[in-house]
């Protein structure tokens, strides 16, 4: 159970189109399912889950990248983002601003500073003081954290779904063809493009500032990159810093996208977001991205084509065929390698 | 005046004590070099100079402050670079990055002037300066790493084994450059070597190292026409 909102027969939609299409899903013996609208709108659907999922996959790749440990709490700061983000929902309402495009800049500032917080205590209490420790303790740690932080939520917020009314109706209507209608929604519309946006200035970041050389050279060596005189500690605290922010970004789109959260999402997301960042290749930047957007096609299109009731199966199968014949991943390098 | 005090510093990997009370001092200008076989605790008192690891016990002073405790980045940042062991370039960066890297800590208008030194110090390195840092030869790597060091504008320079797994004719090359270094931009230098050859008849004055503690000191000529010596690191060598 991770995505619950997300149950259609399309791989879900937002709460006001995707009860359409939902409807037009359950009805589905009416729809041909090889016709190019049927697939033209699982595609868009896909693309939207996919970019949710590469940017929790940057911040396991980023992470393993630097310190050569999956960090399997990091589904659970995703989970706080999405929280965060939609307690930033009901407080702007209370307080009465309700102009859309400013509550979404607000929340979506407010959810990256606090996750990024998260992120920046969780390094520092869970994973800095084990640093010279044999990694497989810092793995002991991170399932501990990952618990940890589930009943924290579950205890501060309690154990029941928490809903949103949708922030942000309506949608194109692209096509439409033998009453079926092929949407694109606003929000799938803002989510694709945020993230993009986002991955677009991360890889900018990391491939043109210092602050992303100082990252690259403690991932290649951090000896060495502590010789020349870069903060390594902080260097990887940032690391967490920005894999927490972007995770949060994702948590708020769920939230947005399927209306629905609880306690519990981050472990279903940051296992899937674990498999596109191995399928793209664990510890590379575009790996995650593109693993990220593969999954969340995978899932969508064996949801509207094969059965959803396997959708996570259809998953982990991935991730399982991938560690037996590419254990590198699509766009990772081998471990050997001349120095 | 003295840039480097080293004094009684004992340094423990785990429960294996590396370096048991070493003590020495380079001067400001000087070449001073560090012979000693495999084990003796050469790189490692590198190392521990730059604090990874700290020493357990003793003291090191740089410039006249007591660097022993202090985070490496921040000593790094007071004027001391390093060419490590095994030259650790960043392999999946390229020259010019490498070289960018290492200007971590320098003031960035100096930059520019900083990359045409080393180039005219390491011609090759222009040539090469879009290739990938793990794609380099040996020589090539290891004029990468002292360039790298040098992009740090450093006072005191540290070099390891730079000769190491290179063919002669490439190590006079770097030894020259060496001297010149020291000569022109008036670095100062401490090297350690196993090629002991070569580094006393470079330096100005040398120490030899054995099992973690110094044994023998003296002028670079001195040491080489020293017997024990000649014996223990010359004979059969080189």
């Amino acid at each position: 159970m991770g995505w619950r909102g997300g149950g259609g027969a399309c791989g879900g939609g937002p709460a006001g189109g995707g009860m359409r299409l939902r409807r037009v899903g359950s009805r589905n013996k009416r729809v041909d399912q090889r016709n190019l609208e049927y697939f033209l709108q699982q595609l868009i659907n896909g693309l939207t889950l996919g970019g949710i999922y590469g940017l929790i996959a940057i911040g396991y790749t980023m992470v393993y990248g630097i310190i050569g440990m999956i960090n399997f709490a990091h589904g659970e700061i995703y989970m706080i983002g999405a929280f965060i983000a939609l307690i930033a929902f009901l407080v702007l309402g209370l307080v009465g601003v309700t102009w859309v495009p400013l509550a979404l800049l607000i929340v979506l500032v407010v959810a990256m500073v606090l996750t990024a917080f998260y992120g920046w205590v969780l390094e520092r209490v869970a994973y800095r003081p084990l640093r010279g420790a044999p990694r497989l303790s810092a793995l002991i740690s991170a399932i501990g954290m990952s618990i940890f932080l589930q009943n924290y939520v579950q205890l501060a917020q309690g154990a029941r779904v928490k809903p949103l009314a949708p922030v942000i109706p309506g949608g194109f209507s692209l096509l439409e063809v033998d009453g079926f209608i092929v949407q694109l929604s606003y929000l799938q519309v803002i989510i694709i493009v945020l993230t993009t946006a986002l991955m677009a200035g991360f890889s900018l970041i990391i491939n043109r500032t210092s602050l992303g050389r100082a990252q690259r050279a403690c991932a290649q060596d951090m000896k060495m990159a502590s010789l020349i005189g870069i903060d390594v500690d902080r260097t990887i605290s940032t690391t967490f810093v920005i894999g927490a922010a972007l995770a949060a970004v994702a948590g708020m789109m769920v939230t947005l996208y399927y209306g629905v959260i609880d306690f519990y999402i981050g472990f279903l997301a940051g296992i899937k977001a674990f498999t596109a960042a191995v399928l793209g290749g664990i510890g590379s930047l575009p790996g995650a991205m593109l693993g990220g957007v593969l999954i969340g096609l995978i899932e969508v299109f064996w949801s509207a084509y094969f059965t959803i009731e396997y959708k996570d199966v259809a998953a982990f199968s991935i991730l399982v065929l991938v560690l037996i014949f590419r254990p590198t991943g699509l766009l990772g390098r081998p471990e050997v390698e001349k120095v | 005046m003295t840039v480097l005090a080293v004094r009684g510093v004992h340094t423990f990997y785990g429960n294996i004590e590396a370096l048991k009370g070493v003590d020495l001092e380079v001067a400001a200008g000087e070449i001073v070099t560090l012979i000693g076989a495999n084990g003796a605790g050469k790189s490692t008192l590198l190392m521990t100079i730059c604090g990874q690891p700290a020493a357990t016990r003793g003291q090191i002073v740089f410039d006249g402050d007591d660097i022993t405790r202090q985070p490496t980045h921040e000593i790094v940042a007071r004027g001391i670079a390093q060419s490590p062991e095994g030259r650790r370039i960043f392999p999946r960066m390229s020259v010019l990055e490498n070289l960018m890297m290492g200007a971590t800590t320098a003031p960035s208008q100096h930059f520019a002037d900083d990359l045409d030194r080393v180039f005219t110090l390491f011609p090759i390195l222009k040539e090469r300066r879009q290739q990938r840092g793990g794609t380099l030869s040996g020589g090539e790597q290891q004029m990468l790493a002292i360039g790298r060091a040098l992009m740090s504008r450093p006072r005191l320079l540290l070099l390891d084994e730079p000769s190491l797994g290179l063919a002669p004719m490439v190590v006079k090359q770097i030894f020259q450059t060496i001297r010149e270094i020291n000569r022109m931009e008036g670095v100062t230098i401490f090297l350690v070597e196993q090629n002991a050859y070569h580094a006393l008849r470079l330096a100005h004055r040398g120490y030899v190292l054995v099992n973690g503690r110094v044994t023998m000191t003296g002028g670079g000529r001195d040491l080489l026409a020293n017997a024990e010596i000649r014996a223990a690191y010359l004979e059969g060598g080189h």
